[in-house]
Parts: structure tokens; C-alpha cells; sequence
């Protein structure tokens, strides 16, 4: 049976077909305003270059903060819950998921059949998010690639406040002020968020194994920040994007449908 | 079909009958000659309602609440307080919200904001005590303000010194009202407004202690809209009727005959705080699951009177009348008032410490039999939202599933509806394992 898994998130989404249970093909588009329209888009393209189309799929599952705006799934499962399952397929030992994508830092405990058994999420705040980090590397004129690479030159630690994305920015221009080499500033943006999203896992308590994902996990800077923050090792997919896509697909290979779609734009 | 019958209480119009009558006459007192007061829900209002001729008094936090019911009236009230006097938003979004009608000099329920000739006012938290000061200073400043504080110890601390504490400050209150309105504190009134608070409080506490049954009679939703009438005037002979002789009987009723609050009741969901006023619609939605909010600390003892027994068991407190004491005088009327109020008020108990807040929070979990814990991480008050994380875990310490909030019980700007219901959602259908059951 051919299944498809979509993950609308804040700023993109992404593709996972599977036949029979495995990957056949996947992709990743940014969606903008028109996240309905996009994630549609790039469904067709997803297809497409498995050579697929739309009638051979047999059930479409939504997930991400716009995965109720995806008209032609024919379910939607919460985007935690996405995340647990597309962990529990490739990592059984995970028990503890951090997800951090552009708009939501949230870390998930698991059980060892993937359930979600307690969850936490950074509240209304860009600050530990990827927005941040691109607000910050904006702000140093260097691109978020060339961020995680600075940051993995530096061994100084310079405290900055993650609190506000806004006042995060400020600080990054007085640290530029200062003379501060690119490099250090790169990792105390790094080291900071790594504090704001450790505190949210703290919450639901950090148990072996932890696996990181969503865009923030391509961020080597980051994941190592993140390591030492909480001490434990980190295991990070090969596309730790595209895990809350692959956990939709599963759930519609599961027959998961737990909600309908509700909005058609 | 349903698993439950259920029916909605016979009482409801009658208690919504109460709510108004009491803001009509307070808007209307000076008409009839009346004197009008401003305290909380915490004031012993007891006292103000013994002086002689027609009294009535304006509760500060339901009016805020009443406020933050209507997100269109709420955001205008806390912009308008803002503009005025720049508070934060941490502030205690009631009192926010009372600020703006007073700065509007609109009356939420019609007419211009009518002023006060007193205020009789408590301190447990600090909004409570600067509240009606600030809100007074719209006017000039003028206005009486008497202010005494019950910060006295947790219930399980109260002695004699304790409640002398209270109660000489209550003597300070008679005679300053007394002074400031020209009238005299009526013994006879006061003794019979003590009987009354008794009655009103324990009651309460009775009707909550009811919904230990399974099915449980009453929802959290249903039971903000009654205990309403303890946070008016707890001292007024129709409310403390209405607890025990309309209100308790019914609910004792439908226990025996199992006629349930949420028809298809399969999870028992306790709550915390208040709630985020303007959005009381997620619990109708969780009842789409079966959930029925049916236990909280708050809701219960905001007005309910509880004592933890020699068992560890939370129950109601004795009426006087069930104790067989007969108020002889003035002073034994303010001694009894003041002990009833700090050995029963559990609420109260958690300023003083999260070791309280677990230990009473946890015994409710078990007592009412919850089987997952919904809080409402409430930026709109720091009083109650007091050790709620820790909480949690004393909660999951015991095997309740616990998922958190936030929100603001009168603040709409702070509750993102979508986000909410989105966790909602993960919470009910991932952790807890439910499906619609329409």
C-alpha cells in the first residue's frame, strides 16, 4: 500500500511517501503564506518524482501547526504525536524527542511503542526556535550554515539572553559592538537556545535515548551546544526534518486518522 | 447511547436570578437610600453587611471575571487601564480589568460606574490589598478604605493568637466603617450574616464533596457559574439558602439517582486555577471526549470551607448548626468568622508553600478519583498559579497523566485558542488514548 505523510509547519513543509513501509520518496518546499496551496505543490511534485500519482496513494495523513489546512488528507494526527512515531520507527530506544523546528521548540517523552506519554512546549516565544538563530545570523550577516560552522571554531562562552528574540537581536549587535569575534557570538546564540530548549526537556524529564530533531537538528553548532547543555549524548536523524512527515505517514499506514481535515484553504 | 442520564440542574435559573439581583442592587442602592461598598471575594462581608439600612457591596474578582467573560469587553477594559496607568501584564488581569471600567466609568452591567462610600478590603495577596486604592484614586482618593490582613498561617498553623490577629482588626474595621458611614454594625445582623457564611461555605464544600461520585453531578463549567454566589455576598440569607436548600439537595439527588453532569463520562479530569474566562468552550469540547473537569483545588475552596481530617481526607466543614454552637455576642460572632474563614479557606493554604499546594492538590486527585489533570498555567494571577510545575510533578508522581496551558483568565491577548486546542488534542487523543464518543 502506498501512503503519504505531510508536515505543514511554520515556514515549511515536507513529504513522505512510503510503499509497503518504505521510503519511496521525499521533499521539502518553503510554504509561505499560502501553506495550502504549497504543501499541495509540493505533494504533486513528491509524486512525481517517484513516478506516482495521486490516485495510486491510499490514504494521505496531515501533520505540523497548518496540517489542518492540507483539503485533500484524509486525516490530520498532532504534530507530537507525528514526531513520536517517526522517532519510534527508526530509534525504538528513544524515549525522550526534542523537535525543534522554525516556530516551536518541544520536547516529547515516549513510550517504547511511540506513544506520547508527557509533553512540553516553549509558549509564544521565537527565542529557542529557528527563527531566532536566522534572526541572529541576519543580524551578523553570515547565512545559518556558515553560523553552525563559526560556532564550532569557539571555545569561549559569552552568556546571552534567549528570553526574547528581540532583545536576543539587540544583544548580538552590542556584542558586534564589542569587537566580539563572529565565532563566539555564533555559539553564545547557539549555547542560549540550547538553555531555553533544555529547560523546556527538563519539563518532561531527559531519559535516554535523545533523539533530536526538525530543521534546528541540521545545526551542528547547535546539537553540540545542546549536548553540553543537558550532558547526555544526542542521536540526530540523517533528516531530522522530514520526521514529522515520515510519523504522519506512518500513522496513515497505521490507519490513524484521528481528526478530519477541517479547512479547505 | 449514552452511558448516563443527565439533565441540566433545576436550580441554574435561580442561581443566575441571584447573580443579577445582586449587581442590579448594587448599582441601585444609592436610589433606595443604600449604602454601596467595594471589597473581594475574601472580604467577610459578614461585617459591612451587618450595618444598619440597606447595604450592598461590589466583589472585586467576580466583577473581573464577569469582565473577562466577554473578550470584547475585556480587551477595551484592559487597554483602557493601560493607556491610564501603564500597568504590566503580569498584573492581576481581574484587577486590570476593573482598573479600565472604573478608568471607562462604565459599569459592566449598565450605566456609569457607580462609586462607593467604603471599601472593605483583605490582604492574602498583594493585588488584593493595592486593588481598589489605585482604583479609587480615578475618583480623587476619597473614598474610605479599610484594608486588614489574613495572612495569618495556613490552616494547620491557626491558634488563638492567630485568629485574635484577625479578629482585633475586625474590631478596627466595625469601628471605621462605623465612623466613615454614620450608621452602626447591628449585632443581630452580624450574628445572623456569621450563620449564613457558615452555611454558604459548607454547603459548598458539601455540593463539591458530591462530586466524588461516578458519575460525577456537576462539571467544572457548570460549577464557576454557582459558586459565584459565595464570591458576592456569602453572608446573604438567599445565597446560603440557595446552597443548602436548593443547590446541595438537587445535587444529592442526582447523585442517588446517577444522573451525570457529561453523559458519556470516561475520564475524570482535574483542574487548576481559574480558568481563561473568555474560553470556557474547551470544556464543552472535552466532553466530546467523554472528559468531565470535575475537581480543583480552586473551585472548591474559593469559597468552600474544607478541613483535612484525622485520616488525611479533605471534607467539608461542620455548619454551626451541625456543630450545635449558638452565637452568644458580637465577639464570639468575629472569632467564629475569622476561624472558620482561616482553618477552612485551603486555598490560602498555598501561599504559604508548594509542599501545601501538592499535598492538599494530590489528596483531591485521589479523593475525587481524577484520571488526568488538565492546569491552566494562569499569567493572569500569581496567587493561584503558585507552584504549578510543581505540582505537575507531584501529580505524576502519583500516575496522573498532567498536561499544562497558558493562558489568562481575563486577559485574551495572552490565550492562543488554536495552540491550546492543538495540545488539547495531542493530550486527549495521543497520552490519554480517547476518541470522540459522538
Amino acid at each position: 500500500m502506498i501512503v503519504a505523510g505531510i508536515d505543514v509547519g511554520g515556514k515549511n513543509a515536507h513529504v513522505v511517501i512510503l510503499k509497503d513501509g518504505n521510503i519511496v520518496a521525499q521533499g521539502a518546499a518553503a510554504t509561505g503564506i499560502q501553506k495550502a496551496e504549497a504543501a499541495e505543490r509540493l505533494y504533486k511534485e513528491t509524486l512525481h518524482k517517484a513516478g506516482l500519482k495521486q490516485d495510486n496513494v491510499g490514504r494521505v495523513v496531515a501533520t505540523g501547526s497548518a496540517g489542518k489546512r492540507v483539503a485533500f488528507a484524509d486525516g490530520v494526527i498532532a504534530d507530537a504525536a507525528a514526531d513520536a512515531r517517526g522517532v519510534n520507527r527508526l530509534f525504538p530506544s528513544a524515549r525522550t524527542v526534542i523537535d525543534v523546528g522554525a516556530e516551536e521548540g518541544r520536547a516529547i517523552k515516549v513510550s517504547p511503542e511511540g506513544k506520547v506519554l508527557d509533553f512540553a512546549i516553549n509558549e509564544k516565544c521565537a527565542a529557542g526556535t529557528g527563527t531566532f538563530v536566522e534572526a541572529m545570523a541576519r543580524a551578523l550577516e553570515i547565512t545559518v550554515e556558515e553560523m553552525a560552522t563559526l560556532s564550532l571554531k569557539s571555545n569561549n562562552s559569552i552568556p546571552m539572553n534567549a528570553q526574547c528574540a528581540v532583545f536576543g537581536e539587540s544583544e548580538v549587535v552590542s556584542l558586534i559592538h564589542q569587537n566580539v569575534e563572529k565565532q563566539d557570538i555564533a555559539k553564545a546564540v547557539h549555547d542560549a537556545i540550547a538553555g531555553r530548549i533544555a529547560s523546556v526537556a527538563r519539563i518532561v524529564g531527559l531519559e535516554k535515548d535523545v533523539v533530536v530533531i526538525g530543521g534546528m537538528a541540521r545545526n551542528a553548532g547547535f546539537i553540540h551546544s545542546l549536548k553540553k547543555e543537558i550532558g547526555m549524548d544526542i542521536i540526530v536523524p540523517d533528516d531530522p526534518d522530514f520526521i514529522g512527515a515520515l510519523g504522519a505517514a506512518e500513522a496513515a499506514a497505521a490507519g490513524v486518522l484521528e481528526r478530519k481535515v477541517e479547512a479547505k484553504s | 447511547m449514552a452511558r448516563y442520564k443527565t439533565k441540566g440542574l433545576d436550580c441554574w435559573n435561580k442561581a443566575k436570578e441571584l447573580r443579577d439581583r445582586y449587581y442590579k442592587d448594587y448599582k441601585e442602592s444609592h436610589d433606595r437610600g443604600g449604602l454601596r461598598w467595594e471589597g473581594g471575594a475574601w472580604s467577610f462581608d459578614a461585617i459591612p453587611q451587618a450595618l444598619e439600612g440597606e447595604v450592598h457591596g461590589l466583589s472585586e474578582e467576580p466583577y473581573g471575571a464577569s469582565i473577562g467573560h466577554i473578550p470584547e469587553l475585556q480587551v477595551r477594559y484592559q487597554e483602557a487601564a493601560e493607556g491610564k496607568w501603564g500597568c504590566a501584564r503580569d498584573l492581576c488581569s481581574y484587577m486590570r480589568a476593573y482598573w479600565g471600567s472604573v478608568a471607562l466609568n462604565e459599569y459592566a452591567f449598565g450605566g456609569a460606574w457607580p462609586h462607593a462610600d467604603f471599601i472593605f478590603q483583605n490582604q492574602i495577596c498583594c493585588c488584593h490589598s493595592k486593588w481598589l486604592q489605585v482604583a479609587d484614586e480615578i475618583g480623587g482618593g476619597t473614598t474610605p478604605y479599610f484594608c486588614f490582613d489574613v495572612g495569618a498561617g495556613p490552616y494547620d498553623k491557626i491558634g488563638d493568637r492567630q485568629i485574635d490577629y484577625v479578629v482585633g482588626q475586625l474590631y478596627d474595621g466595625i469601628e471605621f466603617i462605623e465612623k466613615v458611614t454614620n450608621r452602626k454594625v447591628i449585632d443581630e445582623k452580624l450574628i445572623q450574616n456569621v450563620y449564613n457564611t457558615y452555611r454558604s461555605n459548607c454547603y459548598w464544600a458539601k455540593t463539591c464533596e458530591l462530586n466524588q461520585a461516578i458519575p460525577a453531578p456537576l462539571d467544572e463549567k457548570t460549577m464557576f457559574s454557582l459558586y459565584v454566589l459565595g464570591t458576592l455576598e456569602k453572608s446573604n440569607q438567599a445565597i446560603a439558602d440557595f446552597y443548602e436548600k436548593e443547590l446541595y439537595p438537587e445535587v444529592k439527588d442526582r447523585v442517588a439517582d446517577k444522573i451525570a453532569a457529561v453523559a458519556d463520562e470516561q475520564c475524570r479530569v482535574l483542574g487548576d486555577s481559574q480558568p481563561p474566562w473568555g474560553f470556557l468552550r474547551i470544556y464543552r469540547y472535552l466532553e466530546q471526549y467523554g472528559i468531565v473537569s470535575m475537581a480543583n483545588l480552586y473551585t472548591f475552596s474559593l469559597i468552600g470551607w474544607m478541613m483535612v481530617d484525622k485520616k488525611g481526607d479533605i471534607v467539608p466543614c461542620p455548619t454551626l448548626e451541625e456543630q450545635g454552637i449558638t452565637i452568644k455576642d458580637r465577639d464570639h460572632a468575629l472569632r467564629l468568622l475569622a476561624e472558620g474563614e482561616l482553618k477552612g479557606k485551603l486555598m490560602w493554604a498555598p501561599f504559604y508553600g508548594a509542599t501545601y499546594k501538592n499535598d492538599l492538590v494530590t489528596k483531591i486527585a485521589k479523593q475525587w478519583r481524577c484520571d488526568a489533570a488538565i492546569i491552566h498555567l494562569n499569567r493572569g494571577c500569581e496567587g493561584t498559579a503558585q507552584h504549578q510545575m510543581q505540582l505537575k510533578i507531584a501529580l505524576q508522581g502519583m500516575g496522573i497523566p498532567v498536561m499544562t496551558f497558558e493562558g489568562n483568565m481575563a486577559d485574551e491577548r495572552e490565550f492562543d485558542e488554536g495552540r491550546v486546542m492543538r495540545l488539547i488534542e495531542l493530550f486527549v487523543t495521543e497520552t490519554l488514548g480517547l476518541k470522540k464518543v459522538a
